[in-house]
C-alpha cells in the first residue's frame, strides 16, 4: 500500500497493520450494510455476525491476553478493560461502536509500538558510534576480532572512512579524523603520530596505526552509550507523580463503571431501556480507562529531549538532570576554562609620559609602546612564570642575547635585570615600593607589569586571561532562555574579575576565592533559591569535582576524554561551546513543556469524558478520542523534540 | 549483584510500569529498573541468593507478559 511506510515496519508490525486494514474494510463493509437495511429486527444476529468478524480479525489478541491476564488476577490489566468494554458494547446493541473500539484501540497501540520504535532507533544511531569489529596487529599478522578482546597496548589498524574503536595514541599514519558523533563539531580535526584520538570518531582520508591506551569498557564510546542507554532510567518528579497517578487512575475508574452499570438502574427500577444507557455510559468509563497517554508521555519525552541534546554534543546523564535543569534561576560559572580560555596573553601596553625610548640606533622609529614592550620581554628572557611567556609571545622576536647583562628573578616580586647596560624592573607593584620607585598603579583589572628603567618608571603592561568567543552573546541567550541570576567565581583580583565579568556580561562576581571556598558560595547561593528554582555549577572538570556534584546539577566543559569530569558533572557538554548550555537549557524547558502539556491535556480531556458520561451527553466515540485519539496527539507531541534543534 | 536483560516486545508503558512495581515488590529483589524506551531490565539482588531471585523475576515476567522474550545482556 504505501511501499517506504512499509519497508519501515518490522514484520510484526506488517502483520498488525494488515490485520488492520482487514478488520477497517470489515466495519465500512458493515457500516453500508446497516445503511442498506440488511439487519433488520429479525435478522439482527446477522448484523452481530457481520461485526463480530471483523472484531475478531482485530481483536483476538486482546481478547486472548485478557483472557491470560484475567487468570491471573490482574482485573486492571488493559486488554481485559477493552473487552469488557466491546462486550458491553455488544451488549446493548451497539456493534458498529464495538468494532470501532477495537479498531482504533489496535491502530493506537500500532502507533505507540512504531513512535517507540523509531524514538529507540534515534538513540541507536549513537549506538553505532561503536563499531562491531576492529582490526588488530598481533605479531606479524593482523586479526579481525570484538573491540570487547583488544587490550590495553595493543595497536590496531583503522582504515580511512571506519570508526575508531578504541581510545589511543596515534604511531603511524596521519589523518584528519570527525569528531562531529561525539562533539556536534563539524570541523575535522587532525590526527598525527603522537597525537591522542578517542573513539568514537570516524578517520578521514588516512590509515591510521593506533596504539590503544584503555580498554573497550573504559573507552569514551563505551562510556557515553552506558550513560546514554541508562539516561531514563533515572526516575524525575514527573515520572514519580505519572506513576502515583497511574496506580489509582485505573482501579478507580474501573470501579466507578462497576457502580456506574449497577447501582443507579436498581436505583431508578427501570426497564432495559435504563439498563443500556447506565451500561453505555459504564463501557465509555472503561474505553478511558487507560493512563496509556500520560504514561508514554514522560519516558518518550525525555528520550527525544536527551536525544536532542546528544546531537549538539551534550551529554545528559539522567531525565533527573534535564528536569532540573528546565528549573534553573542561577547558573555560577568558574571563569578559568569556561569564560575564558586558561591563557595570558597581553591585552595593552601602557608607557609611562615621557618614558623615552633607548638610545639605541633606531630608537627615534620604535614608538614607546614597542620600546617598553622590548624591554619588558629581554629582562623576562629566562623567566619560566606564566605572565613572562605571554610578554615573550607579544614581543614575537628573537632575543639578540649579548643585551642582557645580568637578571634576577625576585621571587612574589618580579626580575631585577641588566639590559643594554641599564638597570630594569619588570614585576608587580611590591617590587616597585621595595625598589622605591615613583609609579602610577594600574586599577583596570588583569595581571600588572610594571616596568622601571634605571630607577624611573617606565611604564604598564596588562596581561589578562582572554575571553572565548561568543562569551557575551551566550550570557545574553542564558538570560532569554529565563536564567536569572549569572555568577562568575575566580582566584583572580577583584579587578581583573570585574574586568572580566563586565565584557561578558555576568551579574555577579566572586574575586580571590581559594578552591575550598567555592563549594562554600555555592552551598550560601543554593540556600537562596526559592521552591523548585535550582542552581546550576558549570566548570572544566579539572579540581572543581567538589562543587559539580554539590550543586543541582554539574555541568561540566571540553570534557572530551577526561573521564574525571564525566564522572563527576550530571551534564557534559563534549567541546568547550559556551553556547551549547543556554541550547541546552532550552531543550530542556522544551523536554519538560512538551511532558507538562501532555499529561495535562490527557487527564483534563479523560475526567471531562467521565463527567460527561455520567451525565449521559458522552458517547462512544468522545470515548475512544479520549483513549486512542489522546495517545497519538501525546506521542506526536513528545515526537517533536526529536526534530533537529536550531 | 547487578545484571542487565533485554525485553524483546514488552507491551506498553503501562505493562513495564506495572512489571516493575511487581517485580519490586518480590521478595529479595533490592532495586529493579525496567526501561521501556530502551526494552530493558536492570536486576540488582544479593549474591548469595541472586539465581534464586533471577529464576522468580523471570518467572513472573513471563506470566505477566507472556509474549516477551527475556535474554540476560
Amino acid at each position: 500500500m504505501f511501499p517506504e511506510f512499509k519497508d519501515k515496519l518490522t514484520k510484526k508490525q506488517q502483520k498488525w497493520l494488515f490485520r488492520i486494514i482487514l478488520g477497517a474494510t470489515g466495519f465500512v463493509a458493515l457500516g453500508i450494510l446497516e445503511h442498506a437495511g440488511a439487519f433488520d429486527e429479525d435478522r439482527w444476529w446477522l448484523g452481530l455476525i457481520a461485526a463480530l468478524i471483523p472484531y475478531l480479525i482485530v481483536g483476538y489478541d486482546v481478547i486472548r491476553k485478557s483472557v491470560r491476564n484475567i487468570s491471573h488476577g490482574d482485573v486492571f490489566d488493559e486488554n481485559f478493560l477493552m473487552m469488557i468494554a466491546t462486550f458491553g458494547a455488544f451488549g446493548i446493541g451497539e456493534y458498529r461502536e464495538a468494532v470501532a473500539v477495537m479498531l482504533l484501540y489496535q491502530i493506537g497501540e500500532l502507533f505507540q509500538n512504531y513512535a517507540t520504535g523509531k524514538s529507540r532507533d534515534s538513540i541507536s544511531q549513537l549506538m553505532e558510534l561503536a563499531p562491531k569489529t576492529v582490526v588488530v596487529e598481533r605479531g606479524a599478522e593482523t586479526e579481525e576480532v570484538d573491540p570487547d578482546e583488544v587490550e590495553t597496548g595493543e595497536i590496531i589498524v583503522v582504515r580511512p572512512g571506519e570508526r575508531i574503536p578504541l581510545d589511543g595514541e596515534v604511531i603511524e599514519g596521519e589523518s584528519m579524523i570527525d569528531t562531529s558523533a561525539l562533539t556536534g563539531e563539524s570541523v575535522p580535526r587532525a590526527a598525527r603520530v603522537g597525537d591522542a584520538v578517542i573513539s568514537g570518531c570516524v578517520n578521514g582520508k588516512g590509515l591510521l596505526k593506533i596504539r590503544t591506551t584503555k580498554c573497550y569498557e573504559d573507552s569514551t564510546v563505551a562510556k557515553i552509550l552506558e550513560l546514554v542507554e541508562n539516561a531514563t532510567d533515572k526516575k524525575t518528579r514527573v515520572e514519580n507523580f505519572v506513576t502515583r497517578f497511574a496506580r489509582v487512575y485505573t482501579p478507580i475508574v474501573t470501579i466507578g463503571a462497576l457502580i456506574l452499570a449497577i447501582i443507579p438502574p436498581l436505583v431508578l427500577s427501570g426497564g432495559s431501556e435504563v439498563w443500556i444507557s447506565w451500561i453505555r455510559r459504564a463501557c465509555i468509563f472503561l474505553v478511558v480507562s487507560c493512563p496509556c497517554a500520560l504514561v508514554i508521555s514522560v519516558p518518550l519525552g525525555f528520550f527525544g529531549g536527551i536525544g536532542a541534546a546528544s546531537r549538539i554534543g551534550v551529554l545528559v546523564k539522567g531525565s533527573n538532570y534535564l528536569e532540573v535543569l528546565s528549573y534553573v534561576k542561577t547558573i555560577v560559572f568558574d571563569k578559568t576554562g569556561t569564560l575564558t580560555k586558561g591563557e595570558f596573553r597581553v591585552s595593552s601596553i601602557l608607557p609611562a609620559e615621557g618614558f623615552a625610548p633607548t638610545d639605541r640606533p633606531d630608537a627615534s622609529t620604535a614608538k614607546p609602546e614597542e620600546a617598553l614592550l622590548e624591554i619588558a620581554a629581554y629582562a623576562e628572557h629566562y623567566s619560566t612564570h606564566p605572565v613572562a611567556e605571554a610578554v615573550r609571545d607579544a614581543y614575537g622576536q628573537s632575543a639578540d642575547l649579548s643585551r642582557i647583562g645580568s637578571t634576577e628573578e625576585i621571587p612574589g616580586h618580579g626580575i631585577c635585570a641588566v639590559i643594554d647596560g641599564r638597570q630594569v624592573l619588570a614585576g608587580n607593584a611590591k617590587l616597585m615600593r621595595k625598589y622605591g620607585i615613583s609609579f602610577q598603579e594600574n586599577l583596570q583589572g588583569g595581571t600588572v607589569v610594571y616596568v622601571a628603567c634605571d630607577g624611573t618608571f617606565a611604564g604598564t603592561i596588562v596581561i589578562s586571561d582572554t575571553m572565548k568567543d561568543g562569551v557575551p552573546a551566550a550570557i545574553r541567550d542564558l538570560k532569554a532562555a529565563g536564567v536569572k541570576q549569572t555568577v562568575m567565581l575566580t582566584g583572580d583580583s577583584e579587578a581583573a574579575a570585574q574586568a572580566i565579568a563586565k565584557e561578558a556580561g555576568v551579574d555577579q562576581v566572586r574575586s580571590q576565592l581559594l578552591p575550598a571556598d567555592k563549594v562554600e558560595i555555592v552551598e550560601k547561593l543554593l540556600k537562596e533559591q526559592d521552591g523548585r528554582d535550582a542552581l546550576a555549577f558549570v566548570g572544566d572538570g579539572i579540581n572543581d569535582a567538589p562543587v559539580l556534584m554539590r550543586s543541582d546539577v554539574g555541568i561540566a566543559m571540553g570534557a572530551i576524554g577526561s573521564d574525571a569530569a564525566i564522572e563527576a558533572a550530571d551534564i557534559v557538554l563534549m567541546d568547550d561551546d559556551v553556547r551549547k548550555i543556554a541550547w541546552t537549557v532550552r531543550i530542556a524547558r522544551k523536554t519538560m513543556r512538551i511532558i507538562h502539556t501532555n499529561i495535562i491535556f490527557a487527564i483534563v480531556v479523560k475526567i471531562l469524558i467521565l463527567i460527561l458520561s455520567v451525565f449521559g451527553i458522552a458517547n462512544m466515540w468522545m470515548a475512544i478520542f479520549g483513549d486512542v485519539g489522546v495517545l497519538i496527539l501525546c506521542i506526536l507531541n513528545a515526537m517533536r523534540l526529536m526534530g533537529r534543534q536550531e | 549483584m547487578k545484571k542487565k536483560y533485554k525485553l524483546d516486545e514488552i507491551d506498553c508503558a503501562n505493562c513495564a510500569l506495572k512489571l516493575e512495581n511487581a517485580i519490586k515488590e518480590m521478595d529479595g529483589v533490592s532495586n529493579v529498573k525496567v526501561n521501556y524506551m530502551m526494552q530493558k531490565m536492570t536486576l540488582e539482588a544479593d549474591d548469595a541468593s541472586f539465581d534464586a531471585v533471577e529464576k522468580s523475576v523471570i518467572a513472573l515476567c513471563k506470566r505477566m507478559e507472556p509474549d516477551m522474550d527475556v535474554s540476560a545482556v
